[in-house]
């Protein structure tokens, strides 16, 4: 099978063809918002970082905003900077660009303000828009696809139908020469050992550990055990018996393929098949990572029904709760139901689940899109805020 | 036909209700190719588990084809597992981390 996409000057294809409005620091927000309501066909990724931050924490959030704009599904690229905070957005624009997509940059304290920062910003923009505009879809192999997979506002449905579901999908894109990426590392805790084992090197296998472990002591430095209480009473209520039961049904939806590499957050894997990038589980940041891994769809399983997208990547949201299917219709884009019916259903689903993949990377909107519904987004980091 | 419980993979030795299910009821199951149907010897509730055949004391509970843990007690076809015969080899709530 093929999907229709357009071709990007790095060799990737963008299944959408945003001009990208971005700001290097959390005080050039507004004005990249601003300049993304007025021009469109252009779309801001929001965030709260960069200043005032740790070394280490700074270094992460300029590797995030690179990859971000290296996103296949952004035409180009509009930095707006502030002028006076650490990142540097020279630097940001060279990485971009290393991809051969156009980027432009708007300073604010240099050109003379919120207005004519927002003036100028949009004629860059729109200019950018008008250039994008001109660029066709073709016809592509599924192999050029990479997925993210991420799963929020879990319930009982989601460990048993949803995510083993989508788990079946991103099989069938790996075997078809595709790649795939998942984090919430937070989420393995129990069945990292599992995860492990399917690493194609014991090098992988201990890096897979090794950011569970890692995690786990950050979370134990601020007094909070995370292993320690799960599964949860309400869990064990509801029939889960121990907590690597409670893991396998969320890491069930990154398949059973060998995993190929471990990346840290923000970075940009490279090859095909599967990978883990370390990010928290929490939407804001955890769909910003998917997005930076060079994702260009992202399929969201939930059981009690999450509302968000994602600025420039649709998020195709899958639950296997019919209740929640029917009463929030604007947050979810698919129901499957694994009980119904002859035949082996589970695989049914996951062949739904990848043709939905292919029709929306072809063009087919999500409900996120057409609400909109994608403003609420970060960069996760590690250190205080100074 | 509408199943009521799923086994959701062949290696698996245990079924999850996915309806309220009262003892003595016939519930048919799919384990890859193979169509079965089950009476239960016990009430079920939505979310539980119940065992597809003899798990001997001692030996692994499969589920997603993985052990999800270790049997306490020796279980019989078609019935509860839960915490009450089952152990987590990788860490519970009610032991410290030191422990297992």
């Amino acid at each position: 099978m093929s999907f229709l996409a357009y071709p990007r000057p790095d060799g990737s294809f963008g299944v959408r063809n945003y001009v990208g409005i971005i700001p290097t620091v959390a005080c050039a927000g507004d004005v990249a918002h601003w300049i993304s309501n007025q021009i469109r066909s252009s779309v801001a990724f929001l965030h709260q970082q960069g200043c005032c931050q740790t070394k280490s924490d700074l270094e992460l959030v300029t590797r995030t905003l690179i990859s971000l704009g290296r996103n296949p599904n952004l035409a180009s690229v509009l930095l707006v900077s502030l002028g006076c905070e650490s990142i540097s957005v020279d630097q940001v624009a060279e990485g971009i660009s290393q991809s051969g997509k156009p980027v432009e940059k708007v300073v604010i304290q240099k050109i003379g303000g919120v207005n004519p920062a927002l003036a100028e910003g949009s004629r860059l923009a729109r200019q950018l828009v008008v250039e994008a505009s001109a660029l066709r879809r073709s016809k592509v192999e599924e192999s050029e696809l990479r997925i993210g997979i991420k799963c929020g506002a879990s319930d009982t449905t989601s460990g048993l139908a949803s995510n083993p579901a989508i788990g079946g999908a991103v099989d069938l894109l790996i075997e078809k020469g595709g790649g795939a990426v998942f984090g919430e590392t937070t989420e393995s805790i129990g069945a990292e050992h599992i995860l492990a084992q399917r690493a194609v090197s014991p090098e992988v296998g201990r890096r897979i550990l090794e950011i569970v472990d890692r995690m786990e002591k950050r979370a134990m430095a601020m007094g909070t055990d995370m292993r320690g209480g799960q599964p949860t009473k309400g869990n064990i209520a509801g029939g889960l018996t121990t907590i690597e039961e409670k893991s396998l049904g969320a890491i069930a939806k990154g398949g059973t393929k060998p995993i190929q590499a471990v990346y840290e957050y923000g970075e940009s894997p490279q090859g095909k098949g599967l990978f883990i990038m370390d990010s928290p589980g929490r939407e804001p940041e955890a769909l910003t990572a998917l997005a930076a891994a060079g994702a260009q769809v992202i399929l969201f399983s939930t059981g009690l029904g999450a509302p968000q997208g994602f600025p420039f990547v649709p998020v195709i949201k899958i639950t296997a709760n019919p209740i929640t299917y029917q009463h929030l219709p604007d947050h979810i884009d698919l129901c499957i139901d694994i009980t119904s019916g002859a035949g082996h259903s589970l695989r049914k689903a996951s062949q739904t689940i990848y043709e939905e993949v292919l029709k929306t990377a072809s063009g087919k909107k999500t409900m996120a899109e057409t609400t909109g519904y994608f403003t609420a987004t970060d960069i996760y980091t590690t250190g205080p805020v100074i | 036909m509408r199943l009521e419980a799923v086994v959701l993979n062949a290696r698996d030795n245990v079924a999850t209700a996915v309806a309220n299910l009262g003892k003595g009821a016939k519930v048919e199951l799919r384990a890859g190719e193979k169509t079965f149907t089950v009476e239960l010897k016990a009430p079920i509730s939505l979310g539980h588990k119940f065992s597809l055949h003899h798990i001997d004391n001692g030996s692994a509970i499969i589920q997603y084809g993985e052990v999800i843990g270790i049997a306490t007690k020796s279980i019989k076809p078609e019935e509860h597992v839960h915490v009450h015969n089952v152990v987590s080899i990788r860490g519970r709530g009610n032991l410290s981390k030191e422990e297992v």
